[in-house]
């Protein structure tokens, strides 16, 4: 069994930290060996040695291999029930706050900061939420900021969106143009795209719901305490965590500050 | 055979695996000791009844892992719905959503090629069933890291095309029915005392 980490792996991701600050090095290796495997295969590297010379020649060789190491692909209402525990567990809690901070920690291209929104706008709270979505890809962060999808995805979305509890219609919520829908202006207006790291950044704000979904899956288990650590210190006492529907806090240093509100959905309440 | 040494098995399906699982696990007896990992391709929007479904086959615990969770014996692991299942080298699992890999999340390559890279030689790699050619490429990693390559005999499988584009790419250990599968397994590693798992 081989148990040593690569050597050529390691020289690369502390290449790429050094000189570009952004740090891999916490990765969870499997996925990242995959993604890795993939830009060399796309930038027609044949080694990680040379990848390394050439990220390291030329910023933009990072930002081509930064899209392999950062892209994800959501969806509008990703496992809709956890919306659904949201609006029927969480919302209730929430309307008791005069004002309401929500931090969507790793947002990628913004789908799941706009499904929030959606179920806040329709639960009657967004006019008094401000929704900060963070992602460490300016691509995505730009992408999730113009709020623009492929229409053909809208049918599976609205299906989500039923079974997430809509109160409505998600046409409501957008605007059909050629083969692209449009976020509403409504929506955006409440959330705030920024730069945010999980690995080498502190606490973001103190915020009465944080949703950080499939995010610490591509962390080893020493950037996940880091980062969960960091969640806790953004979530205010009797606030709530949600995470991935397959993530949990039963591995974490941080298990004991929270109490499982909703465990089907991994919906945590903050001690 | 006797002289392999296997920690852990990886078993890949698509159309027609879920009838090859069901005759080959039954062949496993309590306190089998190595822990399996099971990659079926199913629809993803469906809820999956995977786990239920294998509960009533295997006389070892069933269920999908969380991310990072430890792997341990006697035990068997299947991939959740929408997610990629991967093995990390300290012998825990993690997930990722990453895009699917031949249409298909989770992959039978992200498996194979993820658990070959963990456990070298000591793992053995299963490819049943299935109309497509995810597997061939995650068999082929396994068998060059020294590992048991076993497909589901392409003359008896529902579906033959992904255990014949296994055959194709790689000099495959052992090409045989379903049932014989599970005899092949059992044969690996004598079981613990029930509840006993080391």
């Amino acid at each position: 069994m081989t148990t040593s980490p690569d050597p050529e792996l390691s020289a690369l991701l502390d290449a790429v930290y050094h000189r570009y600050h952004y740090d891999f090095r916490g990765y969870a290796e499997a996925s990242l060996r995959r993604r890795i495997g993939a830009a060399l295969t796309h930038l027609r590297c044949p080694s990680l040695a040379e990848l390394r010379e050439r990220v390291l020649a030329e910023p933009r060789g990072f930002s081509e291999l930064l899209r392999f190491l950062t892209v994800q692909v959501s969806d509008l209402f990703r496992d809709p029930s956890y919306y659904r525990s949201l609006r029927e567990r969480v919302v209730p809690y929430l309307r008791t706050y005069p004002s309401l901070k929500v931090w969507v920690a790793g947002c990628a291209t913004g789908e799941e900061a706009y499904s929030l929104a959606i179920v806040f706008a329709e639960e009657g709270l967004l006019d008094r939420t401000l929704i900060y979505a963070t992602d460490i890809h300016p691509e995505s962060l730009r992408a999730a900021e113009a709020g623009v999808y492929d229409l053909e995805r809208f049918a599976r979305f609205s299906d989500s969106y039923r079974q997430a509890g809509g109160r409505g219609s998600l046409s409501d919520f957008y605007t059909a143009q050629y083969s692209s829908a449009i976020l509403d202006r409504r929506l955006k207006q409440a959330i705030l795209f920024s730069d945010h790291s999980l690995a080498t950044d502190v606490a973001f704000a103190e915020v009465e719901l944080v949703s950080c979904r499939n995010v610490l899956i591509y962390f080893d288990r020493p950037l996940q305490d880091r980062a969960i650590g960091i969640l806790r210190d953004s979530v205010r006492r009797k606030g709530f965590l949600g995470l991935g529907a397959k993530e949990t806090l039963r591995f974490s240093a941080h298990a004991e500050a929270f109490t499982e509100l909703v465990p089907e959905d991994r919906i945590y309440q903050r001690r | 055979m006797a002289t392999r040494n296997i920690h852990m098995i990886v078993i890949g399906g698509s159309s027609g695996a879920l009838d090859a699982l069901a005759a080959l696990l039954p062949a496993l007896p309590p306190g089998y000791p190595l822990p399996l990992a099971v990659v079926l391709h199913l629809p993803p929007t469906q809820p999956s009844h995977l786990v239920e479904v294998l509960r009533t086959k295997a006389s070892l615990p069933t269920r999908e892992p969380d991310d990072k969770e430890p792997i341990v014996p006697s035990t068997v692991y299947v991939a959740p719905p929408n997610y990629h299942l991967l093995v990390e080298r300290g012998r825990s699992f993690s997930l990722s959503v990453d895009r699917p890999v031949l249409f298909s999340r989770p992959s039978i390559d992200v498996l194979f090629e993820s658990a070959a890279d963990a456990f070298g030689p000591h793992l053995a790699g299963v490819l049943l069933s299935g109309a497509n050619e995810d597997g061939a490429r995650g068999l082929g990693r396994i068998a060059e890291a020294g590992g048991l390559t076993i497909v589901e005999s392409p003359a008896t499988a529902a579906v033959p095309i992904m255990p014949a584009a296994a055959l194709q790419r790689v000099a495959i250990d052992h090409a045989v029915p379903a049932a014989a599968i599970g005899t092949l397994l059992a044969r690996l590693a004598a079981p613990t005392r029930s509840g006993e798992a080391t």
